[in-house]
């Protein structure tokens, strides 16, 4: 939480931010290249198409009977020549551009997650799934279409602005003179707009957020929300939120939904403008009928694209926060690298061994103190304690997820930071207490941790696991396909998937952390022979709430507020009657 | 749709004020074109000096009047929606909240919020722009279309060939991109999946060493989102130039056959510059028509996902008994004395199975469960997960129905209570419950009134005063969305001191001291025999040692009841119970 709020408060970095998303673009630059060249003689060619317009309207309004068709056929194919090849020309940019930018997102989400393999596992203690996707699914969406849409429309606009009023001057440049009225009221509104309208959005979401936060929270806890009759309080506070999001949705459309209309008035301001002094010039026979026609034609152009700055200049502002969140995640610290000459851990024998080590999570509020311990291979280590006593801590430890602050952990009588983390973590196997398995096939899921496994070998370590029964009762047997949240297995099915998993991946050590602790009574003693099985010959080191499971290991920790209080056998932790003592009496009251 | 214009319905008096000014507004900007084309083919050539100025003003007065038209008109628009969606998301909001569990199962969590969030902004979009592009385009397209018939009937003969072509076109284009956004939407889904759990597994991953399995699971996935991605927006984006391309081509004819028709002597050559313009009206319009044809398949799902969960019909409804009517006090009062010596709480050879997507499961969850419980007394339930340990709970508290059978809450048929009376009696700790962001008394009290001293007094009686009184703002401290400022152990505490706080009739614990040490769990369970010796207790439990000492204990396996009775009388005569104990114990 602490480290949240600081990187919210790190200044926004729109220079920086702009570089790296110029070096995802620079991967395509060629491509971009070819989008500009090929926008600019489209938008070109788009602008010419007036001005034959003109030429033609201007040869038919000859008279009567006295219109040169030549003149107008020559003008009418030059016309339809420009607009096609435009038309055509802005389809293949279109296609380019999409591919581009699709291809950069596609890019962006490859690196990030990359990068979320490569980051230390506190990074994910300390920040919320949701909140990590949602750079995934939103963010990288929003930088993406920013690229395919904006950049089309500010090369679009700039060209068209730049080049209706090169024509509008070309054909006239006293009647170019109306534009100083009308462009000085554009972008004076605009601006004021995008002042006005950029916090109300802002504002607006920020109550989406909040919205969506609430809901969600009171949804998910709607039974027990039922079983207290707390509705009516929960829909009084829903009714404030949703008021809020609903008022300030009106506030903010209250002014952007002017913008539309006030453009359009400049324009046809601007229309007036071009025909009360067309007129009087034509009076004057200093113009001619067509040229105010293409002179029209043009200045629709012209303010066309002022109206859309504005838009993109707020999308691109949304773009940019995005991408600063993805660069964020991306610029994170990762797990540290492997020291240089670091060894890989082959054939471990699994002796471990910890030396006054010392460990917090956060600086200045260590958890563990001084923490000794030898596990010869092929020990039973197992660790006691109330819940938030730190034994996962030093399970986290053990496997490196976190390196210690002081002191030093042994494998094989080698500090743990001079082998390669891979090799290290695969000296490992082991069964968690929050069971995890992925969307795929229960084979897929058991075979996970051993490449090239075989059915028979998979069959045989979840009969091991007593899983094999109710796999077989299942649709698809072993190809059945669960997944995380998936409500056709159980909390504890899942628990024996994984430790049939752990059972297939050869390791030296073990770690079990409340490895039974959703499985019910009846199949954990069913399948204890298998657990004997997967614990033999290896350093085993087991959490666990039932004193019963762990009465016969070698070593008992008893850990209490983050501290190893007490150290020995269960018969000598017994006499001494200290906290150990009082935990295992406390099951029989 | 339905749903959404029953929801406009009520502001139909506004709703046709606004669409009266949109359409005078939109009307008006027609006038404007049509003043150009006169200046320059009749006043111009009168070089009537005043005339022209006055025409130039006119123009200048209508942008203006249509300027407001249609801002006032955008905001009435804005103000409807908003209003609109406020009822929406309010009805959605109570109806959600009252669903029964059976329902909840039916759409699962993650939708239901979706339909809360982005389902209902889809509608809110959808109501202002009907509102406002609904009005505008067609005006746009037809009035433009009349105009220049009016102006010049030959000439307008043109666009009778390409508007058809355009619509035609661009809906069909339309039609074919809108399920490839589908598509595309559940490669996004793939990719997040993956996400998601790669970070809840990210241990496993890591310990396993599939970095690089995981990096090319997701690549495929990446990729596959690409292409259909970039399938999806190429095909949306070709409606644009496409439309601007048939335009054109009209627009060449049209110089040409005017050509022909001013030699001829027919139309006048301002025509064919107001034509110009009325073009890029109808281009607009047609702009429009593509916008609110994308716009109402998209709200059109979301509206018809809304509406089905506030359609939900009433599942548990109160239905009254032989014994009795609802407010018939006395009635009432007979039957609960009738009842003093009968059992408290009852289980009469109930079964259940789950409804799932509205056919009834095979298997049935519960069998033939039969039990009585006296006021007071406590009753523990153990057995195998899956066993239907929470389903006992469900059915007695009425979250489901039974199948089969009835369950007997203070003497009555859970069916003739109403829902809150009959979960008033009740305090309960649910598997996996929430915490709510909010302040730990707020959290403890619930709605309900429990003044800060009995809200300590319970933390005290769940064995959480100590950590409580560490917070330097006691029970005010509050708590992070799903408590995650707090430990498994400690939220717990503060769940139980939830069910405690109103003294319950009845108290039901569900797998609800596992993160706690058997110490704690033991006081615990010394302190509810002391100080609620008056509230029935239920307990559900994995550990034989949270229910031995229960007056009354339940053995299910598989749905059925293998053993009941007493500690002692269980290790005697049920097998099931008598290993749990020893593996459990030695």
């Amino acid at each position: 939480m602490a480290q949240n709020d600081t990187l919210r408060k790190k200044p926004k970095d729109t220079k920086g931010t702009l570089l790296k998303l110029f070096s995802y673009m620079g991967k395509y630059k060629f491509a971009f290249f070819g989008i500009i060249v090929l926008s600019l003689v489209s938008n070109v060619l788009g602008l010419l198409g007036p001005n034959f317009a003109g030429s033609a309207i201007n040869e038919a309004a000859a008279g009567v009977g006295k219109v040169n068709f030549d003149r107008v056929f020559y003008y009418a194919a030059l016309m339809l020549g420009v607009y096609i090849l435009s038309s055509v020309m802005a389809i293949v940019i279109s296609i380019m551009m999409t591919r581009v930018s699709r291809r950069i997102s596609e890019n962006m989400r490859q690196d990030v997650f990359e990068k979320l393999l490569r980051m230390p596992v506190g990074y994910f203690d300390q920040n919320q799934a949701g909140d990590i996707i949602s750079r995934v699914s939103y963010d990288i969406d929003v930088i993406g279409t920013c690229i395919a849409t904006d950049v089309t429309q500010i090369l679009t606009s700039i060209v068209t602005v730049a080049g209706s009023l090169i024509m509008m001057i070309v054909i006239s440049p006293l009647l170019s003179l109306t534009a100083l009225v009308t462009i000085p009221i554009a972008i004076g509104y605009t601006v004021r707009m995008k002042k006005v309208t950029q916090p109300l959005y802002s504002k607006r979401s920020k109550s989406y957020g909040k919205l969506n936060g609430f809901v969600e929270e009171m949804f998910s806890g709607q039974k027990t929300i039922q079983a207290y009759a707390y509705e009516e309080k929960v829909e009084e506070r829903f009714d404030k939120i949703n008021y809020d999001a609903a008022d300030i949705y009106r506030e903010a459309e209250h002014y952007g939904c002017t913008i539309g209309p006030t453009v359009n008035v400049v324009n046809n301001l601007g229309l007036a403008l071009v025909a009360i002094f067309g007129a009087f010039l034509y009076m004057y026979r200093l113009i001619a009928l067509g040229q105010i026609s293409s002179f029209v034609l043009y200045s629709r152009k012209f303010s066309g694209p002022i109206n859309e700055i504005a838009n993109i200049m707020n999308e691109l502002y949304s773009a940019l926060s995005a991408a600063e969140r993805v660069f964020e995640l991306l610029g994170s610290e990762e797990e540290a690298a492997d020291i240089e000459n670091a060894v890989e851990l082959e054939n471990a024998h699994g002796d471990v061994e910890m030396q006054h080590v010392n460990f917090g999570y956060l600086p200045g509020k260590t958890i563990i103190h001084d923490l000794n311990l030898k596990a010869d291979a092929g020990k039973l280590i197992a660790i006691v304690g109330p819940t938030g006593a730190g034994k996962t801590t030093i399970i986290n430890l053990l496997m490196r997820f976190y390196d210690v602050d002081s002191g030093c952990i042994l494998v094989d009588e080698k500090e743990i930071k001079e082998y390669r983390r891979k090799s290290l973590r695969g000296a490992y196997a082991m069964v968690l207490q929050d069971t995890w398995v992925f969307n795929g096939t229960i084979f897929d899921n058991i075979a996970y941790g051993k490449e090239n496994a075989t059915r028979e070998e998979v069959i045989a370590v979840a009969k091991a696991a007593h899983i094999h029964s109710f796999i077989m009762r299942l649709p698809q047997g072993y190809d059945t396909i669960i997944s995380e949240d998936g409500g056709n297995i159980s909390k504890g099915q899942k628990q024996l998937l994984t430790i049939a998993r752990a059972m297939l991946y050869e390791s030296r050590i073990l770690i079990l952390d409340e490895a039974t602790s959703n499985v019910d009574t009846n199949t954990e003693r069913r399948i204890q022979k298998a657990m004997r099985e997967l614990m033999k010959d290896k350093t085993c080191f087991v959490i666990a709430h039932r004193l019963s499971t762990i009465k016969g290991a070698d070593r008992i920790l008893v850990a209490n507020h983050g501290d190893v209080i007490e150290q020995g056998t269960h018969e000598s932790l017994m006499e001494s009657k200290g906290f150990y003592y009082s935990l295992y009496r406390a099951q029989f009251e | 749709m339905k749903f959404i214009f029953g929801h406009m319905i009520k502001y139909r008096g506004r709703i046709v004020v606004q669409l009266i000014i949109k359409f005078t507004g939109t009307a008006a900007e027609f006038m404007i074109p049509y003043v150009l084309e006169y200046m320059l083919d009749e006043v111009a050539p009168s070089e009537n000096i005043v005339k022209m100025i006055i025409c130039g003003l006119l123009m200048i007065g209508i942008a203006i009047f249509v300027r407001s038209m249609n801002i006032i008109a955008n905001r009435k628009a804005v103000r409807i929606a908003s209003e609109c969606i406020y009822n929406i998301r309010d009805d959605l909001f109570r109806k959600t909240m009252e669903l029964s569990g059976s329902q909840v199962d039916k759409y699962g969590l993650p939708s239901l919020t979706s339909r809360m969030t982005s389902d209902s902004y889809n509608v809110q979009n959808f109501i202002r722009i009907i509102q406002t592009m609904g009005v505008r385009a067609p005006i746009l397209l037809i009035g433009g279309m009349v105009v220049t018939m009016i102006m010049d009937f030959g000439l307008a003969m043109v666009l009778f060939i390409l508007v058809p072509l355009i619509i035609a076109s661009v809906v069909i284009i339309s039609k074919k991109g809108i399920p490839l956004y589908e598509k595309v939407q559940q490669k996004m889904d793939t990719i997040v999946r993956i996400m998601r759990e790669n970070i809840t597994g990210i241990r496993v991953v890591k310990a396993l060493s599939k970095e690089d399995y995981e990096t090319a699971r997701y690549k495929d996935a990446n990729r596959e989102m690409f292409s259909s991605d970039t399938t999806a927006s190429v095909v949306m984006s070709l409606p644009g130039p496409i439309m601007t391309l048939i335009m054109n081509i009209g627009l060449t004819v049209v110089v040409v056959l005017g050509a022909y028709r001013v030699n001829g002597g027919i139309t006048k050559p301002g025509v064919i510059l107001a034509f110009l313009t009325y073009f890029n009206m109808i281009l607009m319009g047609v702009n429009g028509i593509n916008r609110i044809f994308i716009m109402t398949s998209k709200a059109n799902a979301s509206a018809g996902r809304i509406s089905s969960v506030i359609d939900e019909g009433q599942d548990l409804v109160t239905v009254y008994g032989e014994d009795g009517f609802e407010g018939d006090i006395e009635n009432k009062k007979g039957t609960a004395s009738d009842n003093k010596n009968k059992p408290y709480i009852a289980f009469k050879n109930v079964s259940f199975r789950y409804v799932k997507q509205g056919n009834e499961a095979d298997e049935y969850e519960l069998t033939d469960i039969d039990f009585e419980l006296n006021k007071g007394s406590s009753l523990g339930i153990i057995g195998a997960t899956g066993s239907g340990k929470t389903t006992v709970v469900n059915l007695l508290m009425r979250f489901y129905d039974a199948t089969k059978g009835s369950v007997i809450v203070d003497g009555k048929d859970v069916k003739e209570y109403k829902l809150t009376e009959l979960r008033k009696k009740f305090g309960v700790v649910f598997q996996n419950d929430v915490i709510f962001a909010d302040t730990l008394h707020e959290n403890i009290a619930f709605g309900r009134e429990v003044d800060e001293k009995r809200a300590m007094e319970a933390v005290t009686d769940a064995r959480a005063a100590e950590f409580v009184g560490e917070y330097e703002d006691g029970l005010q401290h509050k708590a992070d969305i799903h408590g995650a400022n707090m430990s498994g152990g400690q939220k717990q505490r503060i769940l139980i001191a939830r069910a405690l706080a109103a003294k319950p009739e009845i108290l039901v614990l569900d797998d609800s001291s596992s993160a706690l040490d058997y110490k704690t769990d033991a006081l615990l369970r010394q302190m509810i025999r002391e100080h609620y010796n008056n509230t029935s207790t239920i307990i559900i439990a994995q550990r034989i040692s949270s229910i031995m000492n229960l007056d009354n204990i339940i053995v299910l396996d598989d749905g059925h009841i293998v053993g009941q009775g007493k500690h002692e009388e269980l290790m005697e005569n049920c097998k099931q119970y008598r290993d749990i104990y020893d593996i459990q114990m030695n």
